[in-house]
This record gives C-alpha cells, sequence and structure tokens, in this order.
C-alpha cells in the first residue's frame, strides 16, 4: 500500500516513528535557545536598528541624503527592491509549484522557505514605499477618491501594477502559510505544559482538531491556493521586469526581461533557501528531515536557473547587436568595458559560472561547498540588479549628463537594515513555529522514510 | 427549557496506525455502525472514501470569489479611468475599455487570484469553525501527536466491533 521504488532515496532518514517526528519538530520551540542563536540575533537586531535609525533620517530630511543624482534617480533601493522580491520567488516555487509536481521532498522544506518569502516580500516592500520621499503620502497608490489625492490612480503604469502584484503577493503568501501552520500551532499547543505557552497556541491554532472532513478540506484547498499562487508568483516577478521593460531606456527597453527576471528571482531565492536551510538544519539538529538528496536537489534547480539567467544575459547582448540601435549597442558595451564594468564581470562570474560546478555530484552534495555557493550567488544576483539599473542610467542620451552613483552610508544603512530584519523575523520565527511542515511529512512517513523502505525491500518478495 | 433529551453517550476509540484506521473504518461501517467524527494527527488519503464523505466543493467556490475579483477589477478600472476622469496617458487609447483593456490584463489578473484565495481561506476558517482563541476540537490531544480517534454514538455490541478493529483504548463518554 505504502510502496514506492526502491530507485527512489529515502526523505526521512534513520527509524522515525509519528511520535519521534512530533518530538524533532518542537524540540526547538520547547527548549531554550542555544547561545549561537541569542548571539546571531543580537547581531541581527543591531543591523535592524541601524536601518530604523537611517530610515527615520531619510524621512526626516528627504531621500536627497541617498545617493542618487539627477541621472541616476534609481540605485541602491530600486536593486534592493528586486533583490528581496526575488528571493522571496523560492518558497512559492517550492510550496506551490513542486506540490502540483507532487514532488515530496518538498515537505521538509516548504513551511522555512515560505517564511523566506514572506520576510524577503516585507524587506522588498520597504524600499519603494520610502523611495516615494513623503511616505505619510504612500495611501495614494491605493484607488480611492480624488478629494483625499489628486486623481485617481493610473491603471495603465507598470508601477501600479506592482502595487496590486506585490500587495497579492505578499497577502497570499500568508495566508497559504498559515493554513498549512494552523494544524502544526495545534500539535504545539496539545503538548504544550507551561499555562502561558499553551494559550497562546491555543490563539494561534484557531481551535483545530484534525477532523476528517476539515482535512479533507485542507488539502483541496492548499490544492487550490498552490494552483493559484503558481501563476501569481510568475506574474508578480514579470510585472517587476516591466517597470524596466516598458520604458525608453536602452537597455531597460527589451522583451526578454518577464522570464529572465523570473528565472533569476527562483536562481537567487534557491540560494537563500540553501544558506538558510544549511543552518537551521545544523543548528536544530534535523539532519535526519533536511537531507543531503534536498541540498542537491535544490543545487540542480540553482544550476538550471542559473544557466537560464546564462542565457538571457548572452541573448541580451547579441539582441542588442543584432537590433542595429545604436544606443541599445552602446548600453551593452558599457556595461561590459565602461566604468561598472567589474559589477557586470562579478554579475557574469557569480551567476554563470560559479552554478556550472553543480554539474558534479561530489560538490553538489559537499555541504560547505553548497554554502559558499549559495552566498557567491545571491551576491552575483545583487549585482546582477545593480547592473541593469545602475549602467542603464548613469549614460543616457545625453553625454553632458553622464555621471556617476556611490552609495551614502544611509544607502548602505538601510539595506544593512533590511539584512537585520530579515534575520531578525527569521530567528524569532525558528524558536517558536514549527519549522518542518510535521503533519504533512507524516503523510510520506510510511513511503519514504528510511526505515519503512527497508522493510519494504526486505519483504518485497511478496508484491 | 427543561431537558427533553439526554446527551447521546459518545464512544471513542483510538488507533496507532493510519492502515489499522482505515481498515477499522470499514469494518465499523460494514457492520451497520454510524461513524460520527474521526480525528486524525495528519490527513490520511483515502479516509474521506473510506468513511463516505462527500467531495468538498471549496474549489467550486474559490472559482465563483475568482470570479468575482475579475468583476470588482473590470468595475475598478472601467470606472476610474474611462467614466470618471478619462485622461490621455502615453498616447494610450481610452475611448472605451476595451481598447485600454490590455494595459489593464496584470490588475484584473491580481484581483482575481487576490478574491479567490482569501475569500476561500476565509470560507474554509468559517466552515470548519477555526478561529482565533477557538477551543480545541479534539477531545484527545494525542490525536495531534500520533494517534487516531474514531468517535461514534453508543450502541450494544459496538465496543466487541471496536475491540477486533484494532483500537487500542477505548473510552465511553
Amino acid at each position: 500500500m505504502h510502496y514506492e521504488s526502491p530507485v527512489r532515496q529515502p526523505l526521512i532518514l534513520g527509524d522515525k516513528s509519528y511520535n519521534q517526528i512530533t518530538e524533532d519538530v518542537v524540540r526547538p520551540i520547547e527548549n531554550a535557545a542555544p547561545r549561537s542563536w541569542w548571539m546571531v540575533f543580537s547581531i541581527a537586531l543591531v543591523m535592524f536598528l541601524w536601518g530604523v535609525g537611517c530610515l527615520a533620517y531619510t524621512v526626516g530630511t528627504g531621500i536627497g541624503v541617498w545617493g542618487l543624482n539627477k541621472t541616476v534617480g534609481w540605485a541602491w533601493d530600486i536593486t534592493n527592491f528586486v533583490w528581496w522580491v526575488g528571493i522571496g520567488h523560492a518558497g512559492t516555487l517550492i510550496s506551490a509549484v513542486l506540490l502540483l509536481f507532487r514532488q515530496r521532498w518538498r515537505m521538509a522544506i516548504n513551511r522555512s522557505a515560505e517564511a523566506m518569502t514572506i520576510f524577503s516580500v516585507i524587506q522588498a516592500g520597504l524600499f519603494p514605499v520610502f523611495h516615494m520621499g513623503r511616505v505619510w503620502m504612500a495611501y495614494w497608490v491605493l484607488p480611492i477618491p480624488n478629494q483625499f489625492g489628486s486623481l485617481w490612480v493610473n491603471f495603465n503604469s507598470p508601477l501600479l501594477w506592482d502595487v496590486f502584484a506585490i500587495s497579492t503577493y505578499l497577502s497570499v503568501s500568508v495566508v497559504f502559510w498559515y493554513v498549512g501552520l494552523i494544524p502544526d500551532f495545534a500539535m504545539v499547543r496539545d503538548r504544550a505544559v507551561n499555562p502561558v505557552q499553551k494559550h497562546i497556541y491555543k490563539v494561534l491554532s484557531f481551535g483545530w482538531g484534525g477532523k476528517a472532513k476539515a482535512w479533507q478540506r485542507f488539502e483541496e484547498v492548499s490544492l487550490v491556493l498552490a494552483g493559484l499562487a503558481t501563476p501569481l508568483v510568475l506574474s508578480v516577478h514579470t510585472i517587476v521586469s516591466m517597470d524596466f521593460a516598458t520604458s525608453v531606456i536602452p537597455g531597460w527597453h527589451t522583451t526578454i526581461f518577464p522570464p529572465y527576471f523570473v528565472a533569476g528571482a527562483i536562481f537567487s531565492g534557491f540560494a537563500m533557501v540553501q544558506t538558510l536551510l544549511l543552518i537551521v538544519r545544523k543548528v536544530f539538529k534535523m539532519e535526519d528531515y533536511i537531507t543531503v538528496q534536498h541540498i542537491e536537489m535544490m543545487n540542480i534547480i540553482i544550476m538550471v536557473t542559473g544557466s537560464i539567467v546564462g542565457v538571457a544575459y548572452i541573448t541580451e547582448l547579441f539582441i542588442a547587436w543584432y537590433s542595429g540601435v545604436e544606443y541599445e549597442q552602446y548600453a551593452f558595451l558599457n556595461r561590459a568595458t565602461g566604468p561598472y564594468w567589474w559589477a557586470y564581470w562579478s554579475m557574469m562570474t557569480c551567476n554563470v559560472f560559479s552554478p556550472q560546478f553543480m554539474w558534479f555530484k561530489k560538490l553538489r552534495t559537499n555541504l560547505v561547498f553548497t554554502f559558499v555557493i549559495s552566498i557567491v550567488v545571491n551576491i552575483g544576483m545583487w549585482f546582477e540588479r545593480f547592473v541593469i539599473i545602475v549602467t542603464s542610467l548613469h549614460r543616457d542620451y545625453l553625454p553632458s549628463s553622464w555621471s556617476m552613483f556611490s552609495p551614502s552610508f544611509v544607502d548602505v544603512g538601510i539595506f544593512v537594515g533590511t539584512i537585520g530584519f530579515f534575520f531578525v523575523l527569521f530567528l524569532l520565527y525558528a524558536r517558536t513555529f514549527p519549522v518542518i511542515a510535521q503533519a504533512e511529512l507524516k503523510t510520506i512517513l510510511k513511503t519514504s522514510g528510511e526505515a519503512q523502505k527497508k522493510h519494504h525491500s526486505d519483504h518485497g518478495a511478496h508484491h | 427549557m427543561a431537558h427533553t433529551t439526554e446527551p447521546t453517550p459518545v464512544v471513542r476509540a483510538l488507533y496507532h496506525d493510519d492502515d489499522v484506521l482505515i481498515s477499522a473504518v470499514k469494518e465499523i461501517r460494514a457492520a451497520g455502525y454510524q461513524i460520527s467524527e474521526v480525528y486524525t494527527p495528519f490527513p490520511v488519503h483515502g479516509l474521506d472514501k473510506a468513511m463516505g464523505l462527500k467531495e468538498t466543493r471549496i474549489a467550486m467556490a474559490a472559482f465563483m470569489y475568482g470570479l468575482l475579483g475579475l468583476t470588482v477589477a473590470v468595475t475598478l478600472t472601467w470606472y476610474m479611468m474611462i467614466n470618471d476622469w478619462p485622461q490621455n496617458i502615453g498616447g494610450k487609447p481610452n475611448y472605451n475599455w476595451g481598447m485600454n483593456m490590455p494595459a489593464f490584463v496584470p490588475i484584473l489578473f491580481e484581483l482575481t487570484v487576490f478574491f479567490a484565495a482569501h475569500l476561500m481561506v476565509w470560507t474554509y476558517l468559517v466552515i470548519n469553525g477555526l478561529y482565533p482563541g477557538a477551543d480545541a476540537q479534539n477531545p484527545d490531544p494525542r490525536t495531534t501527536d500520533d494517534y487516531f480517534m474514531v468517535e461514534l454514538p453508543a450502541a450494544d455490541g459496538l465496543v466487541d466491533v471496536l475491540k477486533k478493529s484494532g483500537a487500542v483504548e477505548i473510552a465511553e463518554a
């Protein structure tokens, strides 16, 4: 009944029972935080507070405190925005697309990947809001009657599409995540001894009792949400890319942008998932659930999407030349050989060259190497957005207004602050939420558990 | 109002394995007893069929909510951009909604998804009786860990059927 081909490697290592999965998942919640958690949390909190200070300074003084100038009107702010949104995409890919494809290995990693999605989209949202300058007018992006603002919002504008795309994406990701969390919170509630803890998880678990009809609806809701989230996640980075592609700036005005941005988003998102999960599995001793096979699968996705991104870079170069438009040709020549050549070649090395190591099984199953590559990829993807944005802007049609961009300490501070904020949220999550979707994982124990598979193959002659 | 009926006594049987549970549910129903509820720590595939539950219609509800979202988006874009305050934006044609429609596709899509997802989840919470702070629906806390519970109205000879079906613990309440 629970047969699975012996060719497939077990997804849950060791001899686990349902109860053992429960115990392993609640351990970080029920035990005191290790010293290393407090150390990392303190560092993240300081970074976050520094970012808050820089944001306060920006709001109080104006965005003139950033390094922007008349020629380069978008730089680190929008780079960081696109970078964070892109990182978010892997969470939805894992929980929605892999659900539709019935990939069982998603179950050990989808909870943390979705948490990463939500926390990184929160960081992303900060940048366009503060780039408005007068943040107290941020409600002008909402379709509200004229007497509140100047006019109706402009539904022809990609920037407004972005408002709708990002807010839909964030809110749908939150409910998708929470629907899955309810049964797991109920599990924590039913074990809790401390009355305060029991009450908190009672509130969070919404009274879940695991009734048969509720589970039937749960599975249907998960499937429909996955079906909705899949085109949604593709639409989000498509629309982000249209912020650029619908303008007439050489280097931005290209039809390849939507698929190219989506591939890049998955690429960077999976790299961030690797960075986070390699730490989580070690610190919380989840090696039996987040196995080397999981890491290897994600490395293969990083390799494939990294190669797609590489093909996109080369296509861009070719089309720039083939178009015969001299402005377009210059924009790309300037990227590769102009004053920002170092950013372009960092991008090429990190994004196109480094994932090719993953063709080798020895390297893609090596955890230290994976960790290093995951950081390299994230640096590379930050450079990609910087290259697209700044190198296209800094030399425009009028050579007399050509300029360079250098970030002010406020630009750096806000970026560092969002990294701190992200880790503050993720570290709090890792201590208080079940980091593995244990209810879902229990459904595959009999088919994909190591001991259970061995039992099947030992008694396989009867089949 | 005076008590006209005694609360029906229920029998709760605990099982320790999902395969035993499924076969037990089939045996209990074959013996002619009505199962009122089954509590499980995870979705046990095939349980709804074994219990004879109807298929859920929540996906159809989501589809209707999506259509509602689409309608809202069409109304919103038509009223603001065509009817109330038409403007020439980048030379995009705004004589009627249809001509301006290609620029509205992202908004139409996002609002469809927004309505379908959120209203479906609200519906899901309401019909399952889930809300912040609600009391736990499961009578035994072990059923969110590794036990499976069948709940059914007490009847003659039921305990023997349950014992035979592999129940590890039987309680009457």
